[in-house]
């Protein structure tokens, strides 16, 4: 049997909890959030939008299924959603030590040694997140046994963006159509669901000036962290919605293009991380489940004249999308392209492509 | 929502049977209160009277007659309601729907079906309709061939290889259908497959795929959600209802999820479904390939599993949809809050475990596959898998105490029982860790998964680690910890630990002690449907030691009032304990007080969090009752209303000091014991069949002489077989002795005079400080001999002596004086001439409750509760004798599920359920009872085994009615004889045995042309039993209605030749006025 040496994770409120260390042995820091997520821990830890955040995950058995070899094929991850880890650590109850999938190569505890990403189970994560429900998402570390830690820093402070958005052009798939991706940190499932609809991608750093570059479309990715740290983006957003070419945003994507079209975008208490996020059509009986992956949202009542709410969050009235009223430009704050989650808004990308 | 329905007519499912239980009392209870809700006057034609849903103010208008289209057909025109719900009485209410609609009634009175429309239904149901439907979507099916006759079935299966399954079209829970390697196994199952159904479907085996389960809402505004998704530990080849089943899935990879999920929507939306609606897959353990096993368009029992493992209540949510609501119109219930169209996310692991009862049948195979045999079931929750998976193996209640530390079974042949699964394969693995094998071993030979076996095999290690101790001293902090975190109780600790060094309660209490003193103590968990990312003022819990923080704040008011439940239904133990339990809560909460509830049944309503102020849906043993005492802080507990679990445990918690409120536990022990009992009947004068305890077979003899012949003999420890059995003579007696037990000091026998031809009477009553302030004397239709959970109970009793009724109300009085009695009891008697015994005394609420309750129309159980608070109850001033009326309390049998069973009747309970009917008098409640079991009135001929000369002479009255009705009566050697002698025309049928001589028995009930057996068993020789077991078994498969009882027999003979079907009046439970 495989022993497993202790480990406390720090909230920066002081309160603490013990567990046991898995993965990488080494302390680590950031914003710490929960997702509620029953399925797709190979997904959501390579998810860029979890960058700078160390990741509780509510369902309290988590392994089981290991991990998947990962090969790159036509630049595009095979199973994972970018090309490494980038939670800061992993927070969970029972961890399966012993895992039993086909596909499985290697178990989570050494997948996470190879990224050297650190990982804490044996907590209570239902007490943890409804402290992270009353508090709001706060800062906090692990820290296994031995292991020092003294300084936590806001990863909000940073652009995370600039972090992980690629740093030159890279192209995906043959088509017709031409869709310029703004990467803030995309996930691989939006090109694969670009590229497998037969549409080529050209997926450019966050901050490159694409406003001179030939494309049928534009799609502005997902991303992490503090959208007002991305006025770069902003700005070449607002010349692009001068145009009539079509855009589509998801997630970080849809906040950029909120906020260039004059929306205001507050941080949430815990913000939304699951995949059972209810979401209504606005105007409509259609209702749909989301995935779901942010800690900021858009003021729904700060959009300007020329847009309106697309979709509507039915807990709670926040804004999970946003739409043009007369030109092709339309955002959604959940994630259509799922992985990990439900599929059900696949179809915004057939929307968005019908539209070029 | 439409509101041109005011009215609407909802189909119970009657009697609860082997794959159609309890969960469609809780989905038909949610139903009515959606109804209710919005101001609909509801109508409910339901004969089970145990039930919670046929009680008063559930539904307005409530019938309790067959759930057939004729009965459903007269309810309609009477009641003109303007819609019907038909998903919420399992398939039972499903069938009868469908052949009202094929019958255009629906269209005649202009009734509108809510919620998903019939032809969606019948394209679900049809096997080649369905395959075709899916085919328009492109979804895989499994392949079947649809046949109508063997030849073409024989060609189906050589043509798709075997193994092949076969399945009957239209027949629940797997009825006739089963797994065939050959053409000789294909033959005998094609047959009783056809028997059931017209249709029968041969398909190619997918033995060892992974089996999933999704359940589906979806709204008339086509929005659609999955709720929970189950896995079952069992790979297919076992059917849902037998297989271990985790929620959500455990060993699905997202991308495996949602392609499942996905194709869910997809077929729902496609079949049209509005309400509620399962899809179940088997899926490739090696790749992303998938086979859709069925869809059922309706509330199923898996539903009921979803609700209790999710908090989300879908019956409910399926009622207001079919009302015309969008899921965005209605709210998630725990929360109150955010919105009923989400995916619950749990935060923690359910297991579902079946109960099965087979020892009680005599000659049923153990093996366990593709049809139902399973009587009950339980869900466990914890934070791990082995948590939740000990507590579920604790909670069937069959003597284990998790996955280790039991009692050592013996198994021949591991590799077989692991390879060909019986009801007790898992503790066949926990065997066979010990005997050294590996996870990767008995994953070859079980096919489950090895991330099941992987966890099972931590808890074994943990068991090693723990055998290796000796006292508490050596136990570790660490150890203990994560023995807790794995499941194990403080018994299991201490068997492991202290072996049979010390007694095993006081290594507990040790043990219980030591870990206090550490403490390490269970946390209490909210079941709140988000994974707590919203606020819930949720009441439904659970505890686990997975955890360090409570979720709930007690108050310690000593205000609340705990109920300990049922638990899992079994033989004995059902739906009726659950009407007890929800009265108890009810009546607790309207005196002012909270009303908290443990119990872990998924079938019940008592475990609806809406029932009670605190629902732990978790173990009822000792320890875990300690526990939520201790949390609790209560007023007290009752533990009379649950039947014997909560009973067995009142003596354990008075010695801890818990407060008990009702009859003291010294006294409940009083009448347990049997020998306490007995001396003071002695001490009372009141008589009793004689007994003894006896340890050697000498012994017995010497007692035989006194007492003589028959004997009723029950062993206090049983290797294999009936608990217990008659017997009529030395042969008899050594061959069950030998059969069923070791007869030594440690393990003696009882042996009790069995008193033939005894009428048995029984008194169900309340009292309070000893003085009886309700009662209801009701009498049996069968002699005694027959288990009173299997007779025919008639209240009032219509042949009873005045006498007698006095006398048991004396004995009734000098006992509750004896005991103290405050709250619910019932005592049986015997009754010959007037001369009465007293057979049995149970100081909790009986199996009759609702049943005499509901006739009487007092709520015996409110005045017990009541009584148990400490409330001054005025005795009710209704007598049972002015009731213009009579009910009738028939039982039903599940032998069809059960092959290879003797359907015959004794003294060990096999009747799976019952129902309740009320008629003006004994023929016509009979005669609707009877109907409401399955029994049907012959058109042709009838079979007659009369048995011995008493029963021949008892059923000869009946005989000479049939015979001018003009019905044909065919007979077997003696009877024939009989029947002649009596001038009484009849045709003389062989036996099974004299298989050449014509007209051969076994061939008739062939070709039909006999459609009502009465076989009464004459004695226990081997000839006698194998012909008459031949006879009555065939009857079974070939789903002939069959009668062992002379009795019973008469009285069904009688009622149906005294009023014909429509004679039978269509009132309602509120039109018998008392």
């Amino acid at each position: 049997m495989q022993q497993f040496k202790p480990a406390t994770l720090y909230l920066e409120d002081g309160i603490e909890f013990k567990g046991f260390s898995f993965g990488y042995d080494q302390a680590a820091d950031g914003e710490v959030v929960f997702s509620t997520a029953m399925v797709g821990y190979p997904e959501s830890l390579t998810d860029p939008s979890y960058s700078g955040q160390i990741l509780c995950v509510t369902y309290p058995l988590v392994g089981n299924y290991g991990v998947p070899e990962d090969t790159i094929v036509n630049k595009l991850s095979s199973f994972y959603e970018s090309e490494k880890i980038h939670v800061r650590g992993l927070i969970i109850s029972d961890y399966s030590v012993s895992y039993s999938h086909w596909n499985a190569a290697k178990s989570l505890d050494e997948w996470l040694k190879e990224n050297k990403i650190p990982g804490i189970f044996g907590i209570d994560t239902r007490e943890l997140t409804k402290i992270l429900r009353e508090k709001g998402a706060m800062l906090g570390k692990i820290v296994p046994e031995g292991k020092k830690h003294e300084i936590i820093e806001d990863p909000n402070l940073v652009n995370q963006v600039d972090v992980v958005s690629c740093k030159e052009i890279i192209k995906y798939g043959k088509g017709d159509k031409r869709v310029l991706l703004l990467d803030c940190g995309v996930k691989h499932n939006i090109i694969r669901c670009f590229v497998n609809r037969g549409v080529e991608v050209v997926r450019v750093p966050w901050d490159y000036d694409f406003t001179k570059e030939e494309y049928d479309g534009l799609f502005i990715s997902n991303g992490p962290g503090n959208p007002d740290l991305c006025d770069i983006a902003v700005k070449n957003i607002k010349k692009a919605i001068e145009k009539d070419r079509p855009i589509f945003g998801i997630c970080m994507g849809n906040q950029l293009l909120s906020k260039a079209g004059g929306a205001n975008i507050f941080k949430m208490k815990y913000g939304h991380r699951s995949h059972n996020q209810p979401v209504r059509m606005v105007g409509t009986n259609r209702c749909f489940i989301t995935s779901q992956n942010h800690g900021y949202a858009v003021d729904n009542n700060s959009l300007g004249k020329d847009w309106e709410p697309f979709f509507i969050n039915m807990n709670d009235g926040s804004n999970e999308g946003i739409r043009h009223k007369s030109k092709p430009f339309f955002s959604c704050q959940f994630h259509p392209e799922a992985s990990s989650g439900p599929t059900d808004t696949e179809f915004l990308f057939d929307d968005f492509i019908k539209l070029l | 929502m439409d509101t041109t329905i005011k009215k609407v007519l909802i189909l119970g499912s009657g009697a609860l049977k082997i794959g159609e239980a309890g969960e469609f009392d809780y989905s038909g209870s949610q139903a009515l209160k959606a109804l209710r809700e919005e101001g609909i006057e509801t109508v409910l034609i339901n004969p089970n009277i145990a039930t919670v849903q046929t009680s008063e103010g559930v539904a307005d208008k409530i019938y309790f007659l067959p759930i057939t289209p004729y009965f459903v057909e007269e309810v309609i025109k009477k009641e003109k309601p303007q819609g019907v719900l038909l998903a919420f009485g399992g398939q039972t209410a499903l069938n009868c729907g469908v052949e009202l609609y094929r019958n255009g009634i629906f269209e005649k009175y202009n009734l509108k079906v809510l919620g998903t429309p019939v032809q969606s239904i019948i394209d679900t149901e049809d096997r080649e309709l369905f395959v075709r439907k899916l085919d328009q979507i492109s979804v895989k099916t499994i392949k079947s061939h649809a046949v109508e006759n063997i030849e073409d079935a024989r060609r189906g299966a050589s043509d798709l290889g075997y193994p092949v399954i076969l399945r009957a079209a239209y027949a629940l829970g797997g009825l006739g259908s089963g797994f065939c390697d050959n053409e000789t196994e294909l033959n005998a199952l094609a047959e009783k497959a056809f028997s059931y159904s017209h249709q029968v479907l041969v398909e190619k085996s997918l033995k060892g795929w992974k089996e999933i389960e999704y359940e589906v809402v979806r709204d008339c505004y086509d929005n659609c959600i999955t709720v929970c998704n189950m896995e079952n530990f069992d790979p297919l080849g076992i059917h849902t209802g037998e297989s271990i089943v985790v929620a959500p899935s455990q060993t699905l990879t997202n991308s495996e999820y949602h392609l499942l999920r996905e194709l869910s929507i997809k077929i729902v939306r496609h079949i049209g479904v509005i309400g509620e609606c399962n899809v179940q897959y088997a899926f490739d353990p090696e790749s992303e390939d998938y086979r859709v096993i069925e869809v059922n368009a309706r509330l199923s029992r898996s539903s009921a599993l979803a609700s209790k493992a999710t908090g989300y209540p879908l019956a409910f949510v399926a009622a207001k949809l079919g009302l015309g609501y969008g899921l965005f119109d209605l709210k998630n219930s725990v929360t109150k809050t955010t919105t009923a169209f989400f995916e619950p996310a749990l935060d923690y692991i359910v297991c579902k475990i079946p109960r099965w009862d087979l020892s009680k049948f005599q000659g049923v195979s153990r093996e366990i596959g593709s049809s139902m045999k399973s009587v009950g079931e339980v869900m466990a929750i914890g934070r791990t898998f082995e948590e939740a998976i000990q507590k579920g193996l604790r909670m069937i209640g069959q003597g284990a105490h998790g996955f280790v530390a039991n009692r050592e079974i013996s198994v021949d042949d591991i590799d077989k029982s692991l390879r060909e699964p019986t009801d007790n394969r898992i503790f066949v693995i926990s065997k066979a860790f010990k005997k050294g094998y590996t996870v990767d071993q008995i994953h070859d030979l079980t096919k489950i998964d090895k991330w099941f076996l992987d966890k099972l095999y931590n808890i074994f290690n943990t068991s090693k680690e723990l055998l290796l101790l000796e006292n508490k001293e050596q136990l570790s902090r660490d150890l203990l910890k994560k023995a807790k975190q794995q499941g194990f109780s403080d018994f299991q600790l201490a068997r492991l630990i202290y072996k049979e060094s010390i007694d095993i309660d006081d290594a507990s209490a040790l043990i219980r002690a030591y870990r206090k003193g550490l403490n390490i103590l269970p946390v209490v968990k909210q079941i709140d449907t988000l994974a707590a990312e919203y606020p819930a003022q949720t009441n439904y819990l659970y505890l686990t030691y997975n955890g360090t923080h409570n979720d709930v704040k007690y108050l310690g008011d000593h205000k609340s009032i705990i109920v300990l439940g049922s638990g899992a239904y079994r033989i004995g133990s059902s739906v009726e304990f659950d009407w007890c339990s929800v009265n108890a809560l009810n009546t607790i909460r309207e005196r002012g007080w909270r009303g908290v509830m443990i119990n872990y049944n998924p079938e019940t309503v008592s475990t609806d969090y809406d029932m009670c102020d605190r629902l732990y849906f978790d173990e009822l043993t000792y320890e875990r009752v300690m526990d939520i005492y201790e949390l609790e802080n209560p007023h007290g507990v009752i533990v009379s209303v649950g039947g014997q679990i909560p009973n067995n445990l009142a003596l354990k918690l008075d010695k801890a000091g818990v407060g008990l409120l009702g009859t003291s536990a010294k006294n409940i022990d009083n009448a347990e014991d049997r020998h306490k009992f007995s001396s003071m009947l002695d001490r009372l004068a009141i008589d009793q069949p004689r007994w003894k305890e006896l340890t050697t077979l000498s012994e017995i003899y010497e007692f035989v002489d006194l007492v003589d012949y028959p004997v009723l003999v029950r062993p206090s420890y049983v290797l294999s077989g009936a608990a217990m059995n008659v017997c009529s003579n030395n042969s008899e007696l050594e061959e069950f002795l030998k059969l069923a037990t070791n007869v030594s000091k440690k393990h003696p026998v009882v042996v009790s005079e069995f008193i033939q031809n005894a009428k048995e009477i029984e008194i169900d009553a309340v009292a309070d400080k000893g003085e009886i302030i309700a009662y209801a004397i009701s009498e049996h239709i069968e002699f005694a001999g027959v288990h009173s959970g299997d007779a025919t109970i008639q209240f009032p009793p219509q042949k009873l002596y005045i006498e007698t009724g006095r006398r048991i109300k004396k004995i009734a009085r000098k006992i509750a004086q004896e005991l103290m009695i405050s709250g619910p009891f019932n005592i049986q008697f015997l009754a010959k001439e007037n001369d009465i015994k007293v057979i049995e005394c149970n100081l909790r609420a009986s199996r009759s409750f609702p049943f005499v309750s509901k006739v009487i129309k007092v709520n015996f159980i409110e005045l017990a509760t009541r009584v148990m608070i400490g409330e001054k109850v005025i005795s009710p001033n209704k007598s049972a004798f002015d009731l213009d009326y009579v009910g009738i309390k028939a039982s039903q049998f599940s032998f069809s599920r059960l092959q290879k069973a003797d359907p015959v009747l004794g003294v060990d309970m096999a009747s799976t359920g019952e129902v309740g009917c009320i008629g003006d008098d004994t023929n016509e409640a009979l005669l609707k009872s009877m109907l409401s079991v399955g029994y049907r009135i012959p058109k042709r001929g009838i079979l007659i085994s009369s048995g011995d000369a008493k029963q021949k002479a008892e059923l000869l009255s009946a005989s000479k009615l049939l015979v001018e009705k003009g019905y044909k009566l065919y007979a077997t050697g003696g009877s024939y004889r009989f029947l002649i002698d009596n001038n009484l025309p009849a045709t003389k049928v062989f036996w099974p045995s004299e298989s050449e001589m014509e007209p051969q028995a076994m061939k008739m009930l062939h070709s039909k042309e006999i459609d009502f057996v009465i076989n009464i068993p004459k004695n226990l020789t081997q000839v006698e039993l194998e012909n008459g077991y031949k006879i009555r078994r065939s009857a079974i498969d070939l789903n002939i209605p069959l009668i062992t009882n002379a009795r019973l027999a008469s009285a069904f003979i009688n009622a149906f030749c005294t009023i014909s079907i429509d004679q039978i009046q269509i009132k309602s439970w509120d039109e018998y006025r008392s």
